[in-house]
């Protein structure tokens, strides 16, 4: 079984990008140091999430107790499989996305820099944190410390609009902070803990039926972080920011913190045997497939590129959701590994539009005529990204669909089946146009060779490769459909 | 050590006595030379927090302590009675009254010019009348002590702005003397039936009386009395003016202590004097409920009309002032100890506030939020610690405002007020309105414009207490529970009467 | 109707009281002019005063000096001696004072807004208080947000 081994491994990761703010603060007037700090810290801070791995591997939880901060509430930090995958795909990418930035805040010459890479680290930080938290406080502290970070990120260039649409933003996001902490006082008054454990927490069994449906839905409004709709319109209005911070945070680590804790709850409140004896797993299933289909349908009615990879994005999240309450195996799995291949994918694409941006200086589909003769590694990229969300092999979306369609089949539900067959036909139908646009369509002009800066394409093309990879060799060892087997293992006690 | 022996057990009175005898002092202080009233008043307030301190951790060591004033015995003398609730009270009293004292000697030069002395000799008098208030045992003396705590009050606030100030303390004056002299009828009525005016006493001889209508009648007053002292909604109107024309320095001490004293008085005689039976039994408690929910919703509502900062933060403290008084209301032993958290809680983040707005003013001369675009580069140190502060205010984990707000949220529940629990968390959505847009105006909007301001930070003396108190805001946001299973968890079931005291 | 006369005479100091306090509260109140709101808190709490002291009188009892005690003698402290409660009068002699001082304040406050106002009717004041606080009006407060919104 697993035993629980206590470091302060977990403390230091999430601490590092905390310290590397302020040092970023420090030397503000040094750009290149500024910028040496951040890669700093996030080589550091993906060395001691992956130097945990070995034992997640081998089946055990890494703890650590913080401080307990009131009596019987303590901030600390259990890692397990579930929390180590969000890791790892948050800082793993964090170091691409940070040489992203790199080339285009200079390439834009952008006001506030500082401020910029500053806030960051800070929202790297309580990524991490909520990956790692052990309780529902832990998270909590963390997944209100992300909205507070992120908000400068997307008002960034502060004009009006910047403004209102941060102030949408911060409205959803705070309704969903009080409805969260609603949520955490009713499972402490009801069980007297907030602690994770696999088989949901002690005590959730003797809420009242009415109360626990009520509880759920609360919860889920304070994952609107995941946005699902009708929570969903803050995502599109936050592709004001600078295209890093959608890349990173709204394709990475807001909205994956957002479906990660929809799924803790989910999983390790909830329980797989309260969802399942409750019913409520199928009405959420039902609920995340109308955003599945009705985002896929907004997508499809967007010009502006970005616009269409943030309701992209909508759909997508949803899918990690219902991998996780199609509480079987193959479902778990399907939910789980798409937290990581999603990521990968979607943020080359939104790389990909970001350079579009900088270099080209086009943000709408159809002023992209022929842009693939200006910028043919960009859009292959593109083009493998786009691949990988339809779900055609050898790109790594097809094994996620692969095992959602199998779980949802072995849950002899033909309706979410043909949910997910029709949102892949959508996704093809919204993607197509773009890759044949870009290749294929005549451009008004002669458009002369002239890519991205290196900084910006060194890590899309790599994210790109290694979205290939991970759909060609997923077992490789320490990858992460290991990582997902054992934390589904974890969850559904091996049934 | 016997001379300090010898001290050490007259160390209640002297919590009340030093303020005074310094407080008389300062004239002849200042007479000397104009500059040394600050030092004088630094050092009395230090002195002061050491006592305090001692006091409260021989309370936590031995038990209550009880003082006999001039060595005669209770019922027939006055008596000083130390516990954990006083005790608590009283260091906080001391430690604001510190920090405020650092704070002041720049901005009492700027706002009351040519009045420094006066206004410092005024300020140790408050602190002795507050520092009287929560010490005593006798109600009477009690009595005495609030008045001299409202009409020193009256006297700072009019040395603020012109006109206004004056206005503002006149119609404080009308309301504070009918509030005290409600008070006093209480206290007649509860001396004629009972007969004696030591508080223990009385907690000992009213159980017997309580079908007395007199009985009824003196809670009736007493409640209505405090209500108003307190600023609890709807009877608050004094309350914006006062705190926002008086000086500065006068606002943080004023808002920062003088309502949690008033809260101080409710409860000891709701739960001191008269006990937690009766006062649920004639539904005091669920009426102090209802008004409290009303403060905390109609105060956060009109704080987001306001453009005026200290207007605003004035608003701001009706609304927590109804937090208090929900958590005491809830009578049980959580709800019991968030308002008793609360109390230290709202005293740290509401004195940031004001020393913040404060220190902003000194600068600027700008009280209109709309006004304060560029700050955020100007006077980065003050601003970062609005920041601490107003998070904390709106109950971001991790801060001292959510560890309050979680215990009157929890205590709520247990209560199956579910209504409540739902105040308190809208509430905090109303904080993040009216905060947030300062925060907008201080670091986001009009870049270009502020590209040539220079950092203007403002003086040290005033830094340092706003410094201090934003580190306590985080530090208590992680280490509440020492306090609470030191302080606040046996108060909250001694004062139910459910033991627990060590 | 000989029940409420009883009543009435038997405790007429408490209705005095009363109708005095009520006097006062609503001078308070309702009174525009600042030296008649203070005028109508003195009554205010003479009438407390006045409660206080009716409570200390006991019928057949004589003053609080002990009975042959003057000269150091050692005295009978017989029960059949009463006499009027000394305490309600002390307490009344502090409040008195703290009563004066609250009017000693409330005087000087009156003479300072008179400077700055010239005029001592509320409803004056008011007026002017308003007109000298611009920055603060709502007029002003949104031409301040279309500046800003505007630059």
């Amino acid at each position: 079984m697993a035993t629980e081994i206590q470091s302060i491994t977990p403390l230091l990761a999430v601490l590092v990008s905390m310290i590397a703010s302020v040092l970023i603060l420090a030397f503000g007037k040094y750009p290149n140091i500024r910028e040496g700090w951040t890669f700093v810290a996030a080589f550091i801070k993906f060395g001691l999430v992956i130097s945990m791995l070995p034992l997640i591997l081998k089946g055990d939880v890494i703890t650590c107790t913080v401080v307990e901060m009131l009596p019987n509430l303590p901030i600390a930090f259990k890692v397990d499989a579930f929390g180590i995958l969000f890791a790892i795909t948050s800082s793993f990418l964090w170091i691409f996305v940070s040489s992203y930035s790199i080339g285009y805040m200079r390439s834009l010459n952008e006001h506030a820099q500082t401020r910029y890479f500053f806030c960051f680290a800070i929202a790297l930080s309580s990524a991490v944190g909520i990956a790692f938290s052990a309780n529902l406080v832990t998270l909590f502290l963390f997944y209100e410390l992300l909205t507070i970070s992120t908000y400068p990120l997307v008002a960034h260039i502060e004009t009006p609009e910047a403004i209102s649409a941060g102030r949408k933003y911060l409205t959803y996001l705070m309704i969903a902070g009080v409805s969260l902490l609603f949520s955490i006082l009713v499972v402490y008054h009801y069980t007297g803990t907030t602690e994770f454990s696999f088989a949901g927490i002690a005590g959730m069994e003797t809420i009242p039926q009415t109360t626990l449906v009520i509880l759920f839905i609360t919860f889920m409004i304070g994952c609107a972080k995941a946005a699902f709709m009708p929570l969903h319109a803050w995502l599109p209005a936050a592709m004001i920011a600078p295209t890093p911070v959608s890349a990173l945070l709204h394709a990475v680590a807001v909205v994956k913190a957002g479906v990660f804790t929809a799924v803790r709850v989910i999983l390790y409140v909830y329980g797989v045997d309260l969802m399942h004896d409750s019913g409520l797993w199928l009405y959420m299933a039902y609920f995340v497939s109308i955003t599945i289909i009705l985002a896929s349908i907004y997508a499809l009615m967007q010009d502006n590129l970005k616009k269409r990879l943030a309701y992209s994005t909508v759909s997508q999240l949803s899918y990690i959701v219902l991998g996780a309450v199609l509480i079987t195996p193959h479902g778990i799995t399907g939910g789980m590994l798409h937290i990581p291949y999603h990521a990968f994918m979607k943020i080359t694409l939104f790389m990909c539009a970001g350079a579009l941006i900088v270099t080209a200086k086009k943000e709408n589909i159809s002023d992209m005529n022929g842009i693939a003769r200006q910028m043919p590694i960009t859009m292959l990229a593109f083009t493998v990204g786009a691949l990988g969300m339809i779900g055609m092999p050898p790109v790594g979306g097809y094994i996620t669909k692969w095992f959602l369609l199998l779980g949802a089949a072995e849950l002899h539900s033909m309706i979410l089946v043909a949910v997910l067959l029709v949102s892949a036909i959508l996704n093809a139908a919204y993607f197509f146009p773009v890759i044949y646009v870009a290749f294929f369509k005549k451009p008004d002009h002669e458009l002369a060779y002239k890519e991205a800066p290196l900084t910006m394409l060194v890590p899309l093309v790599v994210t790109a490769i290694i979205s290939i990879i991970i759909g060609i060799w997923p077992d490789a060892p320490g990858m992460f459909l290991d990582i997902v087997e054992i934390a589904v293992a974890n969850v559904t006690g091996g049934i | 050590m016997t001379g300090f022996d010898a001290i050490a057990t007259h160390l209640p009175v002297l919590t009340v006595v030093l303020p005074l005898i310094a407080g008389f002092l300062t004239p002849i202080v200042g007479w000397i030379d104009r500059r040394l009233p600050w030092y004088w008043v630094m050092f009395a307030t230090l002195v002061i927090l050491l006592i305090t301190l001692s006091n409260l951790a021989t309370v936590i060591n031995s038990g209550t302590i009880h003082y006999k004033l001039g060595g005669w015995n209770p019922p027939f003398g006055i008596e000083y009675v130390i516990d954990l609730l006083n005790g608590f009270v009283c260091l906080i009293i001391a430690f604001i009254g510190f920090m405020v004292s650092i704070y002041s000697k720049e901005s009492v030069k700027k706002e009351v010019p040519g009045k420094t002395t006066q206004f410092y000799s005024v300020f140790l008098l408050l602190i002795t009348g507050l520092m009287g208030i929560t010490i005593t045992g006798d109600i009477f003396n009690f009595y005495v002590f609030l008045e001299i705590s409202s009409l020193t009050a009256y006297a700072l606030i009019a040395m603020g702005d012109r006109g206004d100030g004056v206005v503002a303390s006149f119609n404080y004056l009308i309301m504070g003397t009918v509030a005290a002299s409600f008070i006093l009828l209480g206290i007649g009525y509860l001396y004629a039936v009972t007969g004696t005016l030591n508080m223990a006493d009385m907690h000992n001889l009213l159980p017997d009386i309580y079908t007395n209508k007199v009985v009824l009648a003196a809670l009736a007053f007493f409640m209505a009395g405090f209500s108003i002292k307190v600023g609890l909604f709807p009877l608050h109107a004094w309350l914006p003016d006062a705190y926002t024309h008086a000086p500065s320095t006068a606002s943080a001490l004023i808002a920062g202590l003088m309502t949690k004293v008033g809260v101080y008085a409710m409860v000891r005689f709701m739960f001191s004097v008269f006990t937690p039976a009766f006062v649920i039994d004639v539904n005091m408690t669920e009426i102090l409920t209802w008004a409290a929910a009303l403060a905390i919703i109609m105060g956060s509502v009109f704080a987001i009309a306001q453009s005026d900062i200290k207007r605003m933060l004035a608003y701001s403290s009706i609304s927590q002032i109804g937090y208090i008084l929900l958590g005491f209301g809830l009578v049980n032993v959580i709800g019991i100890t968030g308002g008793l958290l609360h109390i230290m809680n709202h005293a740290f983040m509401k004195c940031a506030l004001f020393l913040v707005a404060g220190a902003i003013f000194y600068k600027t001369d700008i009280r209109n939020i709309y006004q304060f675009q560029g700050l955020g580069k100007k006077m980065p140190v003050t601003t970062i610690v609005f920041l601490i502060a107003a998070l904390s205010m709106i109950g971001v984990p991790g801060t001292v405002g959510f560890t309050s707000k979680w215990y009157l949220a929890l205590g709520s529940i247990e209560a199956n007020q579910w209504i409540f629990v739902a105040v308190i968390l809208v509430s905090s959505l109303l904080n993040i309105v009216y905060f947030w847009r300062i925060f907008d105006n201080i670091w986001f909007g009009h870049p270009h414009e502020i590209e040539n301001i220079k950092r203007d930070e403002a003086p040290l003396t005033m830094l340092i207490p706003m410094v201090i108190l934003a580190i306590l805001c985080i530090f208590f946001g992680f280490f509440s529970r020492y306090p609470i299973e030191q302080i606040f968890d046996p108060l909250a079931k001694t004062l139910l009467g459910l033991g627990g005291v060590p | 109707m000989t029940g409420i006369v009883d009543i009435v005479y038997a405790e007429y100091n408490y209705w005095i009281y009363v109708t005095l306090m009520m006097i006062g509260f609503y001078a308070m109140i309702a009174k525009k002019n600042l030296i008649k709101k203070i005028i109508g808190a003195n009554i205010f709490q003479t009438a407390i005063f006045l409660f206080y002291i009716s409570l200390a009188d006991i019928t057949g009892g004589t003053a609080p000096i002990l009975v042959g005690g003057h000269g150091g003698e050692h005295v009978e402290h017989a029960a059949d001696v009463i006499y009027t409660n000394p305490v309600p009068h002390v307490l009344i002699l502090t409040a008195i004072v703290v009563s004066v001082s609250t009017t000693a304040v409330a005087l000087a406050l009156i003479i300072r807004i008179y400077n700055e106002y010239g005029s001592l009717d509320e409803d004056v004041i008011l007026a002017a208080r308003k007109s000298l606080q611009p920055e603060f009006s709502e007029y002003a407060r949104q031409k301040d947000v279309a500046e800003v919104n505007h630059q």
